[in-house]
Parts: C-alpha cells; sequence; structure tokens
C-alpha cells in the first residue's frame, strides 16, 4: 500500500510540470479569449465594459467578416485538396519509379518548406510583378503577345495567395508520404502486377490505403496550419488588399483587435476561428475513419 | 539504487523545468529594459556614464520610448543626454523600429513609459487607442511651460496652428494632448527633370492636370500613382481644403449630417472618381506593404507623373534606379478653380504622456525641452524637422525647397479624422475612405457605391464621437 502511495506521488511529480505549464500557458490564456470577447475594450486599457453577447451579433452581421471567413474557407479547401494530390502523386512517382535525381528532387520539392514566410513573399513578389515578373513574362513568351496579369489585383489575389501557399506546403507533405510509402513491402506490388493491376490500381488500392492513418493525421495538421499559414501569407504578401480582398480571418482579427483598437471585438474573432477550427479538425476526423488496415 | 536514480533525476527534470519558466516569466517583463541599457551603452561615450548614474537622486528619471523611424535613433539619444545634462532628470530610453511590440507588453500589464514618441496611422494604431481610450494626459499647461535652458515659452516657440488641430486636441474640448514633432509637408511629387524635358509645367489647377494627363499618355505615360492607399490621407485632407476650405474640412472630418451630400463633397469625389482614370492601372496591385516601392519606382522611371507622398520620400528611395536627368518636384495640390487656394496637407508626429505615466512631471519638462534650440538642432542634423518657428530658414538641400512651399503660395492644411468609439463601429476611417480606391482604379467599384459606404457609416460615427 505504501509502495503504491509512493508510485502515485512520483507519477504526480512527473507530471505536474507539464500539466502547470500546460494550464498556465494554454488553458488560462484560452478561457482569458473567451472572456475578453464578452467585452468592449481596448488592448492598452484596463477599463472594460461587458457587453454580453454583442460582439458575436455584430461579427455575424459583419460584410468583411464574413468575406474573411469565406476566404478562409476558401484557402481551406483548395489549397488543401491541391497540396495533398500533388504531395501524394509526387511521393509515390518518388518512391515508386526509378528515377534519375531522386534525391535531387526531395531536396528541390522540400526547399520550399525551409524559407520563412517572408523570404517566400519576396520570391513571389518578383514572380508576380505585373510588369517584369517571371510568371507574366513566361506567360508572354508562350502567347506571343503582352500579358499583363495583375495577379496580386482584386480579381487575382486570392489565386496567388494560393499558388504560393502550395508551392510552400507541397514538399513537406510529399517528403512524408514518401516515409511512410516506403514502408509498404515490395511484394505487395509485386504480386498485384501478376495480376495484371497496372500503376494506377495499384496506387489506388494498395498505395493510398496503407497510408491512410498517416494521410488522416496530416490532413487535420494541415487544415489547423493552413489557417496560421493564412495569416501570415496575407500579411507578408498583401496587407489584406486591394480593398480587403484578400483579408482572412485572422488578418481581420489583427486588424480589428490593434488598427481599429477594438480588442474585444477581436477577441470574438478569435474565439470563433478557435471554435471553427477545433470543430472542422473534429469533422476531418470523424469523416475519414476507416478501419487501419496492417502489413 | 535504480530506483533512486531515477527519482533524482525526476527531480532534475521538475527542476529544470520550473527554473525554465520561471526565467522565460521574468523574461518577458525585463525585455525592454534588459535591451535598453544595452543599447546605451553602446552609444555613450565612457565618461558621461557616472554623470547619468548619479543624475537620479537630483531629478529622478523618466522613461521616454520613441519610433526609430528613417531618421534614425541616434538623435534620440542625444537629446536625452542634452535633457539629462540640462534639467538632471536620467532618461531611460527605447527607441525600435516596432516600438510597439517592445512597450505593448508591459503596458499590457500596466507599466507605462512616461514619454511616447509615436505617429498616428501605423497599423498597430497605438496612438489611436489610446485618443480613444481617453488615456492620455492633457499636456495644456506645457505650453505655458518655459523651455528649459531657455526663456522663451513652449507655446511662443511652437509655429502658429500646430496646437490647434484635431491631431493635438483630439477631443475638440480647446486642450492640447498631444504635442507636435517632426513636420513634414505632404503634396505630389514628381520628376522636374522630366517636365523640363518635355516643356511640360507644374498644373495649378485640376483642369489643368486633367489636359497634362491626356498629353502623358500620349506619350505612354499615366498622369497618377500612390504608394498605398493610406497615402491618400494626406491628400484627400488637402483637397477637402481646396474644394471647401477650413469650414468643410472641419464639418467633413466630424461627420456632419448630410455632409457627403453637399457639391462640395461630391467635387471631392468626382476629382479622386477621375483621378483613378488616369492612374497607372498595375497601381492597386502593388499598393501593399510589400510592393508599395515598385509603385514610387514608377515616378523614378517616368512611367508615372505624379504621387502623392511626403519629404521622406528622398531617403526611402535614395538607392533606387531612375530615368536620366532625374530631379525631385513637389508641388501642393492643384486648386479647384483657376486662382483658387492651392494646398499641401502638413503630416506630422507627436509625442505624449499615457494615462498611467509615472513621472508625468519630468515628462512634462521633457516634451517642453524637445522644442529647445538645442533638441531642435540635434533633431535637424537627422532631417527631422521641428514645427518652431522660423525653421524653414536653417534648411538646405531638397529640403529647403519642400519646406519653402508654403511661403510658395500653397496653404497649409492640417487635421484628421476625429476619433469615434472604434468599439462599435467595426471600420476603420482608411476602409471606408481610402481603401476603395484600390477598387476605383480597378473597375471593382463605382464612384457612387464609394460614396454610398461612406453615407452608410457616416451617421454612426458622430453618434459615436469620443468628447
Amino acid at each position: 500500500m505504501k509502495k503504491r502511495s509512493g508510485r502515485n506521488g512520483f507519477i504526480f511529480l512527473c507530471a505536474a510540470p507539464a500539466v502547470i505549464l500546460f494550464t498556465v500557458f494554454m488553458i488560462i490564456p484560452t478561457i482569458n479569449v473567451f472572456r475578453m470577447s464578452l467585452f468592449k475594450r481596448s488592448a492598452y486599457s484596463t477599463t472594460e465594459n461587458f457587453v454580453g453577447l454583442d460582439n458575436f451579433t455584430r461579427l455575424l452581421k459583419d460584410t468583411n467578416f464574413i468575406r474573411s471567413m469565406q476566404n478562409t474557407i476558401l484557402l481551406i479547401v483548395v489549397v488543401t485538396i491541391i497540396t495533398f494530390g500533388f504531395a501524394l502523386v509526387f511521393a509515390a512517382i518518388l518512391t515508386r519509379e526509378k528515377l534519375k535525381g531522386q534525391n535531387f528532387f526531395r531536396v528541390i520539392f522540400y526547399i520550399p518548406n525551409i524559407l520563412s514566410v517572408v523570404v517566400i513573399s519576396a520570391v513571389f513578389s518578383a514572380i508576380y510583378d505585373t510588369n517584369n515578373g517571371t510568371l507574366n513574362s513566361l506567360l508572354s513568351l508562350f502567347s506571343g503577345k503582352t500579358v499583363a496579369i495583375l495577379w496580386k489585383g482584386e480579381d487575382m489575389v486570392m489565386t496567388s495567395l494560393i499558388i504560393a501557399m502550395v508551392w510552400q506546403a507541397i514538399g513537406y507533405y510529399m517528403v512524408m508520404y514518401m516515409a511512410s510509402m516506403a514502408s509498404i513491402p515490395q511484394s505487395l506490388y509485386e504480386s498485384t502486377s501478376l495480376d495484371g493491376a497496372g500503376r494506377i490500381t495499384q496506387f489506388f488500392q494498395i498505395t493510398l490505403p496503407l497510408i491512410w492513418t498517416n494521410i488522416r493525421t496530416t490532413l487535420t495538421f494541415f487544415i489547423i496550419s493552413t489557417i496560421n499559414m493564412a495569416f501570415l501569407f496575407v500579411k507578408a504578401m498583401t496587407s489584406g488588399g486591394p480593398n480587403g480582398a484578400s483579408e482572412v480571418a485572422l488578418s481581420y482579427m489583427y486588424k480589428q483587435a490593434y488598427t481599429n483598437s477594438s480588442y474585444g471585438f477581436g477577441m470574438a474573432i478569435g474565439a470563433l476561428v478557435f471554435v471553427f477550427s477545433f470543430g472542422l479538425s473534429a469533422l476531418v476526423n470523424a469523416v475519414t475513419k476507416r478501419e487501419p488496415l496492417e502489413f | 539504487m535504480k530506483k533512486i536514480l531515477s527519482i533524482l533525476l525526476a527531480a532534475a527534470m521538475v527542476m529544470s523545468m520550473l527554473a525554465g519558466c520561471g526565467n522565460s516569466g521574468s523574461d518577458v517583463a525585463q525585455e525592454p529594459a534588459a535591451e535598453e541599457p544595452a543599447a546605451e551603452a553602446e552609444s555613450e561615450a565612457p565618461a558621461e556614464e557616472p554623470a547619468e548614474e548619479a543624475a537620479p537622486a537630483e531629478g529622478g528619471t523618466i522613461t521616454v520610448a520613441a519610433i526609430e523611424t528613417a531618421y534614425g535613433s541616434d538623435m534620440w539619444k542625444e537629446v536625452c543626454d542634452a535633457f539629462t545634462a540640462e534639467t538632471g532628470i536620467a532618461v531611460e530610453l527605447i527607441t525600435d523600429k516596432n516600438l510597439e511590440d517592445v512597450i505593448g507588453p508591459s503596458m499590457q500589464a500596466g507599466e507605462f513609459p512616461d514619454v511616447i514618441h509615436l505617429a498616428t496611422g501605423r497599423e498597430k494604431a497605438l496612438t489611436e487607442t489610446f485618443i480613444k481610450d481617453q488615456n492620455i494626459v492633457d499636456i495644456t499647461d506645457v505650453l505655458s511651460m518655459t523651455v528649459p535652458g531657455e526663456d522663451a515659452k513652449v507655446g511662443d516657440k511652437i509655429a502658429g496652428g500646430f496646437t490647434e488641430t484635431s491631431l493635438t486636441n483630439p477631443y475638440g474640448d480647446g486642450k492640447t494632448y498631444l504635442a507636435p514633432m517632426f513636420y513634414s509637408p505632404c503634396g505630389l511629387f514628381y520628376n522636374a527633370g522630366l517636365f523640363e524635358e518635355k516643356g511640360w509645367s507644374v498644373p495649378t489647377t485640376w483642369d489643368e492636370m486633367w489636359e497634362l494627363g491626356d498629353k502623358a499618355k500620349a506619350e505612354g505615360i499615366s498622369l497618377f500613382t500612390y504608394p498605398t492607399t493610406g497615402y491618400f490621407d494626406a491628400f484627400f485632407y488637402a483637397l477637402m481644403y481646396s474644394v471647401g476650405g477650413a469650414d468643410f474640412f472641419d464639418k467633413a472630418t466630424n461627420y456632419e449630417e448630410g455632409i457627403w451630400e453637399t457639391p462640395e463633397a461630391q467635387k471631392c469625389f468626382d476629382i479622386v472618381a477621375k483621378l483613378a482614370e488616369y492612374t497607372e492601372p498595375t497601381t492597386p496591385a502593388q499598393a501593399n506593404d510589400q510592393d508599395f516601392t515598385k509603385n514610387q519606382q514608377l515616378v523614378l522611371d517616368n512611367k508615372a507623373l505624379f504621387m502623392p507622398n511626403g519629404t521622406w520620400i528622398v531617403g526611402e528611395m535614395a538607392e533606387a534606379p531612375r530615368a536620366d536627368g532625374f530631379k525631385w518636384g513637389m508641388t501642393a495640390l492643384p486648386a479647384v478653380e483657376a486662382g483658387g487656394d492651392g494646398y499641401s496637407y502638413t503630416w506630422f508626429e507627436q509625442a505624449w504622456i499615457p494615462g498611467g505615466a509615472a513621472n508625468q512631471d519630468g515628462a512634462k519638462q521633457f516634451i517642453a525641452f524637445l522644442y529647445s534650440d538645442a533638441a531642435c538642432a540635434i533633431f535637424a542634423k537627422a532631417n527631422a524637422i521641428q514645427p518652431v518657428l522660423n525653421i524653414a530658414q536653417t534648411l538646405e538641400g531638397d529640403n529647403q525647397m519642400f519646406y519653402a512651399i508654403y511661403d510658395n503660395g500653397a496653404k497649409a492644411a492640417m487635421g484628421n479624422f476625429a476619433a469615434y468609439d472604434s468599439g462599435v463601429i467595426g471600420v476603420t476611417n482608411r476602409e471606408i475612405w481610402f481603401d476603395p480606391v484600390n477598387s476605383l482604379v480597378s473597375g471593382n467599384m463605382t464612384e457612387q457605391e464609394w460614396i454610398d459606404g461612406i453615407k452608410e457609416v457616416n451617421d454612426q460615427m458622430r453618434d459615436n464621437l469620443i468628447q
């Protein structure tokens, strides 16, 4: 009995630091965000007025917020689909096919992930330049006439963000999938090819199901990180412009909390985004649930 | 043995984590303070250090937080040293390009600097937040204080008009809360060399402007560009003055009922909408914080004639390549009719004392000292021009030309939109008035949609004015 209580004490002692840190740095601030969302207050003043759910009712009528949410959802859906599509296909090609310079490609694809968002935005500033940019120059070369697409103009700015975000994320997920694809036994592919399965059939019947748990985990990660990355990309590349066309939920929150001096309203956006990402992750987790296959 | 070892290891882990936790906590609190003596130690001559150490006993210590802009931070160190030498009050100086990030956390924890020098119009809107919170100390009495080391009163030294604008008296109650600092005339900047080469004259009315626009178009040059829509504040304020004078400006910036339906307002909208047609088409795509220099480059490359800007543009684009024979020129906004007044907006920064400042008397002395001849000379060396009388005569080079704009017939426009309770209205002035210019240029919005957007919030802003 004495031994057991000593053991419990030891477990408690081991767990305590993590629990304390988690509470102080995660749980309390999160609760604070929700609390502040019920107040009308600014960032540097101690005076605050309780306004109940006013911030939230205003938020749901705020067309600028709705637009920023639409942009966020657009980015989550489109960037996720394109990134995962490309990452899976590239990973399959690089692991399954005998290509020259495999490692070279692996490194090339991975490089964007090492770069900071600020560097990426500088790179894309050069690519998207209307007059001397790489993209317009290439298009002009192939079309034979001068192309002057305003990549960061109001109509194209979301597309430009999507391209940059996909470019940045592909390499990382590709390497993740390559690692799990490499552990699928060669014999499975050999036996199916004897049965007459082509490469595409193998990809859908063997590769995908066997790395499904990996895809599931990364999908949840990716959706949450897209919400954060979108903020960074928007801040560095477009400042939310032109005329708010590329504003996303978190950049709008920042704008409200600081530029517009309404911290409480900003926290209401924060609270909503928190619930949204939580809900979305749960949803994705539920929808992608499969019996795990083993080999 | 094993058990003892594991307990020891676990204990070590616990201790190190707690120690780490403790450290990180105090790091945050000390960051601004810890950073600042190091910065000071670098710049100060060793001989001065003992004097500063001894100083607190004499007159106490104040903390000054100043934004580091294109003028650099050395001038602040010099001014602080001169202030300490004059008054015996020691100064702890904090300067940083992202000042809000440095002083923000400690202010949220309730520790405020005694003097903050920071312009309005920045993205973090720290000054605006304090104005809206009514969290700034009334410094009207500083104007009647004697400048330390001189006989003159502060109010007599500051040039006319600077302490009567809504930027220094935000609540319209006749009291001054923010001290005017470093002024810069804003106007339309252009390549004077190109105008000489083509034999064009700088337009003095908007009609001449449109004529010039057509002439330039024929040569493949656009009439207008702008760095970002943020630069439209100075432009729009000057435009309102030139269309309707001070009276219209005051009514408009206080959101008077029906003001946007008046013919004056319509005239302003029409001019901006027409200017949008003459704007270089790639401008909106580059009008963000990352690419705005590309728009400024359009003027240097002779692809656009005019851009609204301030005198800092010369330093900002000093390293940029430019067309042969390029020469900076600056003009006030053209008059609406021949013989009318051209206006140049006077942009200036502000120094103020936050409500939570511990040593407000020392802070007031410091602000008074900022207008002393000694301080003005130190600032002027770094091209930061204090709004004191007769300073324009002491300037040299490009600055002489820029600051002479008011001597050459242009009238000075000052002021800004009155502060409203943004906790009720979820939009900034910039979003309503200036950002839509991007959409006007790209054709995603009509003039009427822009005006409707303004009218929609005007009444709300008036109802929630901070007074």
